[in-house]
């Protein structure tokens, strides 16, 4: 008896299923990040701090019950391209996150924001043509545009008076766009600059050898994830780690550290949000996620939990009432919601105006490793691209 | 020069760690006729293994010498469980079981370690550098690659000219149904090819494990250069895996160095720096093409 209700009641919901009877009750939330293969730490810990903003927020969002829906794009742009249009037109969300690389959110942009006419708060990637020419008022970004991190590495670079540096990234958008970003505002002399097969190529010998010859006063590096525990590795092995020293951008992190380890102390970073940021929510995060996972969030974490704060600023100013989509994307506009960085602004294009912070790679006084920070960089910076946007 | 000196054996290192890979491809697919997608997995657990006995006994090399017997009866098991069902099929069959065991493997390694993936470290009498000439410093480890890789090459060059092992093996790539006819036990014999097989390619993974990391699906992205260097060297063909691998080494090595350069003499600084990173990366698939057009069946390749 208690089965054949059971059955009756799995078939009216697969059958109802199409047309969301309830979706006034819930608010839901497609989430694409990578979830296997080599990066899925990355996405483990997007997803954890999802999960803690789930927490804070009681589960709820304009008193409604929010819905996560993950979706692995398996770190390749068809599959999150197709996962991005199964969350839109079968999961029917009100909003999509996450996208851990550009490549990936380049192929799933128009299928969200154009066809789907659904918001899209992109949690990490931010390639240039987004905050430019492609730029889409159903597009939000918690993170930053690729560009500027590295720019800001340039700015401290030029400050410090290192005269010469070497480039190396992966060959693909993210890569050209890191690349790029760095010697925009770099004024030291360029003494080489690497462009390395992506995703495939793991061995750096030859860079190496060629940044060993080239003799700089610092290497430049951008290699996420499993890349950069590889780039770090290499770069200590090749003796290179005594007499030049390696400054990057997202390639030394939370996630990395366990793996590259004492290699990696003393090298610098630039980040937008680090975790010892001295404000309230950011400790609450901190100190939370080190409690449940007995380790420390990244910004792919906090950028993660940040978009989704964003959305539910804009679920309680409408109190749950998502019908009109203009009203939703001018309260997302506002960006009324603590961020974990402190204060937080969008310029015109929706990318956010923001500090960039110098960190430095330690150990914590328990001997974990982690980054703290030790200068900001820049402040209030704009990407170079939001001019190009046709949104003012 | 001594940079030229350098970039050679990066490449030489690079040759060997894929001749490793491509030895054990080479005999399954030359001798037992066999696809075998999941090569790259055994590449992958021989990396897990070692990352296991060698955190378990706190040395590398005990580490990986414990490791290697355990990917041999990792292999054989495989070769039990699922490879000897697929020996009469089509290779379309083979192709789709094989890459089932690939997420079947890659699924294991996130449910026994994690998805977090692992490091190793290098055995602290080789993490420092040496000198290979005076004042030409080279990372030691990378160095006792080529020692090792260099060794294991000429060893299983003997195993296979030399013994009877060798001979049934290298009678068996020429004509399977003729020694099965002459009474040999092609089922051990098939075994144990595949054991050697597993163990070259966890000995590969092993020892690239603290230049790279351990991670899921480590072994899938370096298959596909594996391949073409069966392809170029001719299936079956110990020999011309081992040529084909240095040769490919090399080419790696000449692409990434030397490429971005040379392209400088001939273009604009600007468009050189753009096409380098693009050529570099289609050079082997360039030579693989080359290769066949000149010798359809491979440089060493015997079979039509």
């Amino acid at each position: 008896m208690k089965s054949g209700l059971f059955g009756a009641a799995t078939i009216a919901a697969v059958a109802f299923g199409l047309q969301p009877v309830w979706a006034q009750d819930s608010v839901k939330i497609g989430f694409v990040s990578t979830f296997s293969g080599p990066q899925a730490a990355i996405g483990e810990d997007m997803r954890r701090s999802v999960e803690l903003a789930l927490e804070h927020l009681g589960g709820k969002m304009g008193g409604k019950k929010i819905e996560i829906v993950y979706e692995d794009d398996q770190f390749k742009p068809d599959v999150g391209k197709a996962r991005s249009e199964k969350l839109v037109q079968q999961d029917k969300v009100n909003f999509v996150s996450g996208y851990i690389w550009s490549n990936v959110l380049l192929a799933s942009l128009k299928t969200v924001a154009d066809e789907g006419d659904t918001i899209l708060v992109g949690a990490n990637a931010g390639p240039s043509q987004i905050a430019g020419e492609l730029c889409n008022k159903n597009f939000f970004s918690t993170s930053w545009n690729n560009d500027q991190t590295p720019m800001a590495m340039g700015e401290y670079l030029n400050t410090k008076g290192v005269k010469s540096l070497y480039v190396v990234g992966p060959n693909y958008a993210a890569g050209k766009d890191m690349l790029a970003g760095v010697k925009r505002t770099y004024k030291g002399k360029l003494m080489g600059e690497d462009y390395t097969k992506w995703p495939d190529q793991l061995d750096f010998s030859a860079e190496l050898t060629k940044i060993g010859a080239a003799k700089p006063e610092g290497i430049f590096i951008f290699y996420p994830g499993a890349h950069g525990v590889q780039f770090v590795k290499q770069w200590a092995q090749s003796g290179l780690n005594k007499t030049v020293p390696l400054y990057q951008v997202f390639s030394i992190d939370a996630i990395t550290l366990p793996q590259q380890g004492e290699l990696a102390l003393g090298t610098l970073g630039a980040q937008e949000w680090v975790n010892d940021l001295p404000n309230d929510q950011n400790k609450r995060y901190v100190a939370d996620f080190k409690k449940k996972h007995n380790t420390y969030p990244s910004y792919y974490g906090a950028q993660s939990y940040d978009a989704i704060m964003l959305i539910a600023s804009a679920v309680e100013a409408l109190k749950g009432d998502l019908g009109n989509k203009d009203k939703v994307r001018a309260e997302m506009k506002k960006a009324n919601f603590k961020s974990l960085r402190g204060d937080f602004k969008f310029n015109t294009n929706q990318f956010p105006i923001q500090n960039f912070y110098i960190q430095e790679t330690v150990k914590d006084p328990q001997g974990m490793m982690t980054v703290k920070t030790i200068a900001t960089a820049v402040t209030a910076a704009k990407d170079p691209y939001y001019e190009k946007c046709s949104m003012k | 020069m001594e940079y030229l000196l350098i970039q050679v054996l990066n490449g030489v290192q690079l040759g060997l760690l894929m001749f490793l890979l491509a030895a054990g491809l080479t005999l399954t697919f030359g001798i037992m006729d066999l696809v075998n997608l999941a090569h790259g997995s055994l590449y992958m657990m021989g990396a897990y293994i070692a990352w296991t006995f060698v955190t378990w006994t706190d040395s590398f090399v005990l580490g990986a010498l414990l490791a290697l017997p355990a990917t041999f009866a990792l292999g054989m098991a495989v070769e039990a469980v699922v490879m000897r069902r697929l020996y009469a099929r089509d290779h379309l069959d083979q192709v789709l079981a094989t890459f089932g065991l690939i997420l079947f493997f890659n699924e294991l390694v996130r449910v026994l370690w994690g998805p977090a993936g692992k490091s190793i470290a290098v055995p602290p009498f080789l993490s420092r550098t040496i000198e290979i000439l005076p004042g030409v410093p080279y990372p030691a480890y990378r160095f006792a690659l080529i020692v090792v890789g260099a060794v294991v090459a000429i060893l299983l060059a003997w195993l296979v000219a030399r013994t009877r092992l060798g001979m049934l093996i290298r009678a068996g790539a020429s004509n399977r149904r003729m020694i099965a006819a002459l009474g040999v036990n092609i089922e051990l014999l098939f075994s144990l090819v595949f054991g050697l097989g597993a163990v070259f390619a966890g000995l590969a993974g092993l020892m690239a494990a603290p230049i790279s990391s351990v991670k899921i699906g480590m072994g899938d992205d370096i298959l596909i250069l594996a391949f073409v260097i069966i392809v170029i060297g001719g299936i079956g063909s110990i020999k011309g895996a081992f040529v084909a691998a240095m040769l490919v080494g090399q080419i790696d090595i000449v692409g990434r160095a030397f490429l971005p350069d040379l392209l400088k003499t001939v273009m604009p600084p600007a468009s050189a720096s753009a096409a380098a990173p693009a050529i570099s990366q289609v050079l082997v698939y360039i030579l693989m093409a080359g290769v066949l057009v000149w010798r359809p069946t491979g440089l060493f390749g015997q079979r039509a």
